[in-house]
């Protein structure tokens, strides 16, 4: 049976006037669904300033603009609003929507006042018999599970880095529709960006990254994981629940809402390798990784495993490598 | 001040998940459930606000196992009152769980007032169908903020600045006013440890309300085809041996690729 699927549309993300790789991610996808269903590709740009984001979405069929002082940075609710009068407008029946954190509480508001079902951590859209089969991950990775949308209609929250980026950049001048949409009051008020600390040491600028994970236990270990970084001419970063406990500063963390870093070496003890860590360090040059757990997702993309106590290993490195050092 | 947090029971994935028989479930029979990470520090938020705002902090949970510990604890934290949502509430999802809170709050003593803040976790790991807070921001109407880092409240505790994280550790500040739903990430400090001893004695001097909730319609939800458990992807080659030895072969492979040694 061959069905005609209304229009996709993709949330085209951007923070500071720079596209977010989010943006050409889903639009990837979405352009190889869009064939393969035979329906349009939109995409929908809304912020202020924002005809030079749209120059650059040339891969989608029509691209629609709404540039509008009110629409610097604007709430979940501004947008839900905004998508579902254009999704209307337009009869757009699939929406895609960054799993991000600058689109967080978009979809589940658009898909509340539509009432369309909506899917979270999405990784993943093949289509059978022309109906949509959605893979996302659950528990923090764990588990995976299919869906399927009825009539192939709903609201996508696309995680990040699920799909290529480069793909969806594309040259074409893309057919571009300023639209005109009322952009209602909103008592969430955008005030101001808070520039990322400083750190002592940026991350993002070195060679050799030992990193921390929950697998560390205590603050005091993190010592134990500094003087291996510094025997190796490197620096300490961690994932996020390190940084929570407030055992290291925001500065060293890596991942979605960290930074993202990608040294020659990345040596990791007690990171399980949750996606939210993994998006931050992949195309890290080697990466080298103890945990005592064998299934950790990190030794999915880690070049080398030690299936280990950290804190066995830890100590014995620091000593070789001292040793090895001092025979130079 | 009136703060009141949602809290979550999620398995705890320290644990092997293990997949029901019918394929779209997990087989309760083996979770061990925890209190959701980012409910946790929207708890511990909720008490840093009390200790420099005053007022009350009431957390509310929905029945689960060992749920009374987690609220027992939470007691022991600072926390004035604490309630549970009686039922079976076994698989349900974020837009079901937000219309039993928005229900909770219909309840004819626990309306929002001009001073209520309602704070939860930002995400949960098992948010297949989306986040709670903007849910629940939906059917309460009232202003969200979700991936929240920090709060500040003006002097009359009317105007709040929410603190939400973006991307590279770029945030944004935002001004709302109460009563307000705020999606929480990350405390401002981490959660505090309060010792076994002190959540005992709470036992003995604390309540947990039960709050019968009416029957909810269901929620029409995402058909689930199936879960399973990712490929291991398995790029990794393994290292084995004492430490010793795996130490040696790290520093080999080091120094192969000009890593180490200079």
């Amino acid at each position: 049976m061959k069905i005609m699927q209304e229009p996709i549309l993709v949330l085209a993300e951007h923070l500071k006037g720079n596209i977010a790789d989010i943006t050409y991610e889903m639009l990837g996808a979405a352009r190889r669904l869009a064939d393969e269903l035979k329906a349009p590709l939109y995409s929908v740009v809304f912020g202020k300033d924002v005809a030079p984001v749209a120059s650059h979405l040339g891969i989608a069929d029509s691209v629609f603009v709404l540039d509008h002082p009110q629409l610097d940075m604007p709430s979940p609710d501004v947008l839900a609003a905004l998508l579902k009068m254009l999704i209307e407008q337009k009869k757009v029946s699939l929406v895609l929507i960054g799993g991000t954190n600058v689109s967080t509480g978009i979809g589940p508001k658009l898909s509340f006042r539509l009432n369309l079902p909506f899917v979270n951590f999405c990784r993943n859209i093949r289509v059978e018999n022309g109906s949509m089969i959605l893979t996302s991950q659950l528990f923090g990775g764990k588990i995976l599970s299919d869906v399927r949308l009825p009539e192939n209609r709903g609201v996508v929250s696309v995680y990040p880095g699920s799909f290529p980026a480069d793909v969806a950049r594309s040259d074409r001048k893309p057919s571009v529709e300023m639209v005109d949409l009322p952009v209602e009051e909103t008592k969430v008020i955008f005030k101001r960006y808070i520039e990322p600390e400083t750190g002592d040491i940026d991350i993002t600028k070195q060679d050799i990254l030992v990193s921390v994970g929950r697998g560390i236990a205590t603050a005091d270990n993190v010592a134990m994981v500094e003087e291996l970084a510094n025997v190796l001419g490197g620096a300490v970063c961690a994932s996020r629940p390190v940084i929570d406990q407030g055992w290291l500063p925001l500065s060293r963390q890596v991942g979605k809402s960290g930074m993202t870093v990608k040294p020659k070496l990345y040596l990791s003890f007690g990171v399980s390798g949750a996606p939210e860590h993994v998006e931050g360090m992949k195309d890290s040059g080697l990466v080298i990784s103890v945990n005592t757990d064998p299934n950790a997702p990190i030794f999915g993309v880690s070049h080398y495993g030690v299936c280990a106590d950290l804190f066995d290993v830890l100590p014995a490195l620091v000593e070789k490598i001292k040793t090895h050092k001092g025979k130079e | 001040m009136d703060i009141v947090v949602l809290l979550r029971m999620v398995p705890d994935v320290v644990e092997e998940l293990v997949i029901a028989a019918d394929g779209r479930s997990l087989d309760t029979q083996w979770l061990r459930m925890r209190l959701s990470d980012p409910d946790e520090h929207a708890l511990e938020e909720a008490i840093i606000l009390k200790e420099k705002h005053n007022g009350t902090v009431t957390v509310v949970a929905m029945e689960a196992p060992e749920v009374d510990e987690v609220l027992f604890t939470a007691y022991a934290k600072g926390a004035d009152k604490a309630a549970k949502l009686s039922g079976d509430w076994t698989g349900i999802q974020a837009p079901t769980i937000a219309k039993l809170f928005s229900s909770y709050f219909s309840s004819a003593n626990r309306q929002l007032g001009s001073e209520t803040l309602v704070l939860l976790g930002s995400q949960a790991i098992d948010d297949l169908e989306g986040e709670v807070a903007p849910y629940l921001s939906e059917m309460l109407g009232v202003p969200y903020v979700g991936v929240v880092t920090g709060i500040r409240l003006d002097e009359e505790n009317k105007k709040m600045t929410a603190i939400k994280e973006f991307a590279g550790g770029l945030r944004g500040e935002f001004e709302l006013p109460l009563p307000a739903v705020l999606g929480i990430q990350a405390a401002e400090k981490p959660p505090r440890y309060v010792p076994v001893a002190k959540v005992r004695s709470v036992m003995k001097s604390s309540k947990i309300e039960n709050v019968e909730i009416s029957p909810l319609e269901s929620v029409a939800g995402l058909s689930i085809d199936r879960l399973f458990t990712p490929e291991a992807a398995g790029r990794a080659e393994m290292l084995e041996g004492p430490p010793e030895e795996v130490s040696a072969r790290i520093i080999e492979i080091l120094v192969e690729r000009g890593l180490v040694g200079r």
